[in-house]
């Protein structure tokens, strides 16, 4: 296996060890204010990622928003298949942590150096929540 | 974590498999944030509805059922997202409708008080100073740690849940008196006559601090605000801040002075908040069409004060033809509502009332939305301005009398 292309060390992290493509957003988010939960496309008129679909994608939201009913919306998302494989965040908020584990989703917070210097959209990360690590594979 | 006896005793199934179950997940909770310990807490407040809990969550809610799960300490519901008297003329789906009797059913076998109110602390429960509680929707759990100087972080509903089943939370976050000092000060020097004022302070601070451990302490009010007022901040706050307390100088619990509210900590500036930074606010919202056919009063729910003074605004008026204006309430402030006569002036003038709801949260809004033609949703709820959107509405923020004459003119402005 080759050496990632970079490494992103977070603060907390949840869930089991997952890899796939990343989406890089500079706007918060919250699976109740942004999200279509029968699509899994951000739907949210002016989201920075309006209509971009978060299925089985490494999330990077600098921020959670909102809201207490986000704590079911994950399990939701997961049994109807359209879930991102992890959450990262620069900050997050009880409920979305809350929601993660609940769904088993893989979950980070705070993170050094920050993604948009070493991850682009499209990239291939890999999470690993046991060694709090983030780590860029291939582009 | 930490645990005693009891806990460990739960965590080894002694205490059920629901009980095992639920302090398993809130040790991996408690964990992420680095929780040394639980907390004992007397209440808790939980989201549970179709809506929010989908399929996957109600199979779920009907498996802790069958696992014989039963709430140890009080627990109340949130606003759902049905009110069954007028599920059939919002063209709101039976077979939900169905699920959502059920899920009902299921809480009160677990021993949840199904209350459907996101106003439990003006109608239900009020923690006293430090009192430990497990609350979810957002804007409880900011009331109760500004206003009553109680204690609880966001709690989503298998949370809150599971914090009835075991009678404790992790101690993390706002349990812990660290996280409870101000971390940035907010000078009020606009007028704030109305409830969205209050609410739009909550959006342009909110805004500029989206943060769960960011804390504002307001000082320079001009007369002490009202709860329905303080409630509306707190939902806004919450809303676009992901925030979980405020202090507010002289007249919240832990604010006796800005030294206190602060405790230490020494913000280097300050946010001042004006008539003409409210008037920017309500200037910035695009009026697209100026469709003026949707008004909506929720989000919070209304307290039977806002129904007075909605009722006396509505008094003797009609809506304007093609207009349709919601207000959602719990069920016992309509039914206090109508009693009192308020109810009546609301719906003589064409409005309709729902209970036990949150509008943005009802059953197939997003289908009611597209059959009805609404384009713009017009409201006085700084929150539910904020939190609609994924519903693709266009949302704008007015003044309360301005939403009645909206409602009333069928003109935007």
């Amino acid at each position: 296996m080759s050496a990632p292309l970079a490494r992103i060390d977070v603060r907390r992290a949840f869930g089991p060890v997952v890899e796939g493509e990343a989406v890089v957003s500079t706007e918060g988010f919250s699976p109740r204010y942004d999200l279509d939960r029968w699509s899994g496309v951000i739907t949210r008129p002016g989201h920075k990622l309006e209509g971009t679909s978060i299925r089985d994608k490494i999330c990077f939201f600098p921020t959670a928003k909102g809201g207490i009913a986000a704590g079911w919306a994950f399990f939701d998302v997961k049994h109807k298949g359209i879930a991102p494989k992890a959450l990262v965040f620069g900050v997050t908020n009880p409920v979305m942590v809350q929601g993660a584990v609940f769904a088993n989703l893989t979950i980070t917070e705070g993170w050094s150096p920050h993604p948009a210097d070493v991850i682009r959209t499209g990239d291939w990360v890999r999470v690993d929540p046991a060694r709090k690590v983030i780590e860029l594979l291939r582009r | 974590m930490r645990l005693t006896a009891d806990e460990q005793a739960m965590l080894e199934g002694r205490r059920g498999e629901a009980v095992r179950d639920a302090i398993r997940y809130q040790i991996q909770v408690g964990e992420f944030w680095n929780a040394e310990r639980f907390v004992p807490i007397t209440n808790a407040h939980m989201m549970g509805d179709i809506e929010v809990m989908g399929d996957a969550g109600f199979s779920w809610l009907r498996g802790a059922c069958e696992k014989r799960a039963r709430c140890a300490i009080p627990i109340t519901t949130n606003a759902r997202c049905i009110d069954f008297a007028f599920a059939e003329g919002l063209g709101q789906d039976p077979g939900e409708a169905a699920k959502e009797r059920e899920i009902i059913q299921l809480l009160r076998e677990m021993n949840v008080v199904t209350t459907d109110t996101c106003i439990n602390y003006q109608t239900i429960y009020q923690p006293h100073l430090g009192e430990h509680v497990a609350w979810g929707d957002t804007g409880t759990v900011i009331y109760a740690n500004s206003v009553f100087g109680a204690r609880s972080n966001f709690e989503a509903g298998p949370a809150a849940f599971a914090a009835a089943l075991t009678g404790r939370t992790p101690e993390y976050g706002f349990h812990l008196d660290r996280h409870r000092k101000g971390t940035f000060v907010v000078r009020l020097e606009a007028s704030l006559d109305d409830l969205a004022d209050w609410g739009a302070v909550g959006k342009i601070v909110g805004e500029r601090h989206q943060n769960y451990f960011a804390v504002p302490a307001f000082t320079g009010m001009r007369r002490a605000p009202v709860a329905d007022e303080l409630k509306h901040l707190g939902a806004a706050l919450a809303s676009y801040g992901s925030m979980a307390m405020f202090h507010m100088v002289g007249v919240t619990p832990e604010a006796p002075s800005l030294e206190a509210a602060l405790g230490g900590n020494r913000p280097p500036d300050e946010i001042v908040i004006d008539d003409a930074a409210l008037e920017r606010v309500y200037a910035g919202y695009d009026l697209r069409d100026r469709s003026a056919n949707l008004v909506v009063f929720s989000g919070p729910q209304l307290s039977l004060l806002e129904m007075k003074s909605l009722g006396s605004m509505l008094r003797g008026r009609r809506l304007h033809p093609g207009t349709q204006v919601f207000v959602t309430t719990s069920h016992g402030v309509k039914s206090a509502a109508r009693e009192l006569g308020y109810l009546a002036d609301i719906e003589t003038a064409g409005a309709t009332v729902l209970e036990g709801v949150c509008f943005y949260i009802l059953q197939n809004l997003s289908q009611m939305r597209e059959r009805n033609g609404w384009t713009n949703m017009v409201s006085n709820s700084a929150k539910i301005v904020n939190i609609i959107g994924a519903h693709r509405f266009n949302t704008i923020l007015r003044r309360t009398r301005d939403c009645v004459e909206i409602a009333c003119t069928g003109k935007l402005q």
